[in-house]
């Protein structure tokens, strides 16, 4: 996909990028997989534990008591990111806290936050989901796909 | 005792796929989650996520990819019930309370909280 | 007086007479604090938004400016002044408390030196004696415009810039001693494909050895002819492509001639990745710290020439490069004046 790009640059346009390319300082790819790998594990784990707490004195069960855990998560995300320290760790630790539920709730946080200068209705409300949009547009679209091919395959085949 | 250690190896792996997909792959943030929500569908409905949340608990339940299999669950339940339609009808039943957790915190904070800079 | 193709000598000496720079707290924790006029300890200004915010510290840096020539806000012919915000608006609120005839810019992070260039030209040709010019970033305006919500935990790559909270004014006149501009090369747009706005000192970096390379040939001089040249903000990952490009192209680059003020203006123990970068960058660091190392005597003749990425949100995400900018203006000190 990135020599497609290429081929719409002009020669001297690939010379410079690559004369420029080999003078960028390189993303540490390992040494932030290793972060994110330890930071989202965590965040999982700590996940777990909850889920495990609401099993055990709530009453939830095994599916049911994944509901109240991201709630839980979310919260504080939320929280975190008012509190403004948010942004800090996650510039250390990537996608460690950007792929769990946590930096879903970052994005929708921080938005409302920042918008909030705009007003609630047209600041907050209307740009609470600039960058959680993305994400729930695409997660019903795909979702609404496989259930219609699913559904339709089980009723041919069944 | 087992399921902690796999919720975390887990977690940690479907991060390290999101930070390649940063990294090497130059995505935005945005079009990293997309994808790996829109994987959790496709993986639902080859249904190998549900074993992932049995076998790693909160490893599976607690990374995005999580959330494109309880949309496809809804659909698919709902479906179940009602024919075709349910999967319009049932998508958001079972992700209902991230979203509206999402909203109703989110909301709060901006209530609550200035930006900080 | 029009010289080669695209620069300007100023034989009438417009005299920088008074600069005003006013910064933000990060700035403030950097290693050119005692050089700055007023340093904030918060982003806010105690103002209803940021973008408020950068209203204020522009106006404050113009305050500041007319103030120390002892002059009031009546007696500016023209103002000059440029900002990232969309349409200028910070600019423009600024221009309504001076109440001065008002020359808007957009030239990104390469106005401060458009609005010298154009300011000087206004007075060296007669048509002005007293022309204000000016340019202001904030940190959090930009980042809410061009990228991502102040609070948003993403995580940018090493060759990202730190958006400078700063503004700079510099009163120009006719009468006056000491600094003046000698001349001013304006640059045309550059883009070489580059589309990655974390990395902008990459997109800028071409555009700066174009308008040096102009300058040069118009005026037929050298990096020899100047103690200093300095560019806007190309920060560590762009000066470096733009001092090996330059040497690729034949120049003699002396290490201690040239230099960057997205480098000069954060301490490396900053997080501010690859450097300091905003309209407010070049400013603040010229009319501050270059301005007040010419009043020492360490330099009489510095070339500044501030860079400026022209892209938007939009363009970004339709899939556009970014086109790039330079302009150049020399200053020069006569300490027998």
């Amino acid at each position: 996909m990135s020599n497609q790009k290429k081929k719409t640059l002009t020669p001297v346009q690939q010379e410079y990028q690559s004369f420029a390319q080999s003078r960028e300082p390189k993303r540490s790819v390992v040494h932030n997989c290793f972060t994110a790998f330890v930071v989202g594990g965590t965040i999982c784990l700590l996940g777990q534990f909850i889920q495990n707490f609401f099993i055990w004195q709530f009453g939830f069960t095994k599916e049911t008591a994944g509901n109240p855990t991201v709630a839980v998560l979310i919260f504080l995300a939320a929280l975190l990111t008012g509190l403004g320290v948010y942004d800090h760790f996650a510039q250390w630790a990537g996608a460690g806290t950007a792929v769990p539920v946590t930096g879903f709730a970052n994005t929708i946080a921080s938005a409302a936050i920042e918008h909030r200068t705009e007003g609630f209705v047209l600041g907050v409300g209307g740009n609470m989901f600039k960058l959680a949009g993305p994400v729930i547009v695409f997660g019903v679209f795909s979702a609404f796909v496989v259930a219609l091919i699913k559904t339709i395959l089980t009723s041919l085949g069944g | 005792m087992e399921i902690y250690v796999w919720a975390f190896v887990v977690g940690g792996l479907i991060c390290v796929i999101g930070q390649i997909l940063l990294d090497v792959a130059r995505l935005t943030p945005a079009h990293v989650m997309t994808i790996l929500v829109v994987s959790g569908a496709v993986l639902g409905g080859f249904g190998l996520y549900d074993p992932l949340i049995d076998f790693a608990g909160a490893g599976a339940t607690v990374p995005i990819t999580s959330f494109g299999n309880s949309l496809l669950r809804g659909a698919l339940a709902e479906a179940d019930r009602s024919g075709l339609v349910g999967i319009l009808t049932g998508i958001f039943e079972v992700t209902s309370a991230g979203i509206s957790a999402a909203i109703v915190f989110g909301f709060m904070a901006a209530l609550l909280f200035k930006s900080k800079g | 007086m029009l010289q080669g193709h695209q620069s300007w000598v100023f034989s009438n000496r417009p005299h920088i007479i008074s600069t005003g720079t006013v910064v933000g707290p990060f700035e403030a924790n950097g290693p050119l604090a005692l050089d700055f006029d007023l340093l904030h300890e918060d982003m806010w200004l105690e103002q209803d938004s940021f973008e408020k915010a950068e209203r204020r510290i522009l106006e404050q840096a113009c305050q500041k400016s007319l103030s120390k020539a002892g002059l009031r806000k009546e007696d500016i012919q023209f103002f000059l002044s440029g900002d990232l915000v969309n349409q200028i608006t910070p600019s423009s609120f600024a221009a309504r408390t001076l109440s001065a005839p008002y020359i808007g810019l957009f030239g990104a992070c390469s106005t401060s030196m458009e609005a010298l260039a154009l300011g000087s030209l206004i007075i060296d040709s007669g048509f002005g004696h007293t022309v204000l010019c000016a340019a202001v970033s904030h940190n959090a305006t930009v980042e809410k415009q061009f990228r991502y919500p102040t609070e948003y935990g993403g995580q940018k790559p090493p060759t990202a810039q730190w958006t400078v909270t700063g503004a700079g004014a510099a009163l120009l006149s006719s009468q006056g001693t000491g600094i003046h501009t000698t001349s001013a090369t304006i640059g045309r747009i550059i883009d070489m494909g580059i589309s990655d706005p974390f990395n902008m000192g990459s997109a800028m970096a071409p555009a700066a050895v174009d308008t040096i390379t102009a300058h040069f040939r118009d005026l037929g001089v050298s990096f020899q002819d100047y103690d200093l040249v300095i560019t806007g903000d190309l920060g560590r990952v762009g000066h470096t492509i733009a001092r090996d490009l330059l040497i690729k192209h034949g120049f003699s680059v002396p290490d201690d001639r040239f230099s960057d003020c997205g480098i000069l203006i954060f301490s490396e123990n900053q997080p501010a990745f690859s450097g300091g970068s905003g309209c407010g960058c070049s400013a603040v660091v010229t009319y501050g710290h270059i301005i007040n190392r010419m009043k020492k005597g360490e330099l009489n003749r510095v070339l500044v020439v501030a860079t400026g990425a022209l892209l938007s949100p939009l363009s970004y995400q339709q899939k556009d490069t970014i086109p790039c900018i330079a302009h150049a203006v020399s200053l020069e000190i006569n300490h027998q004046e």
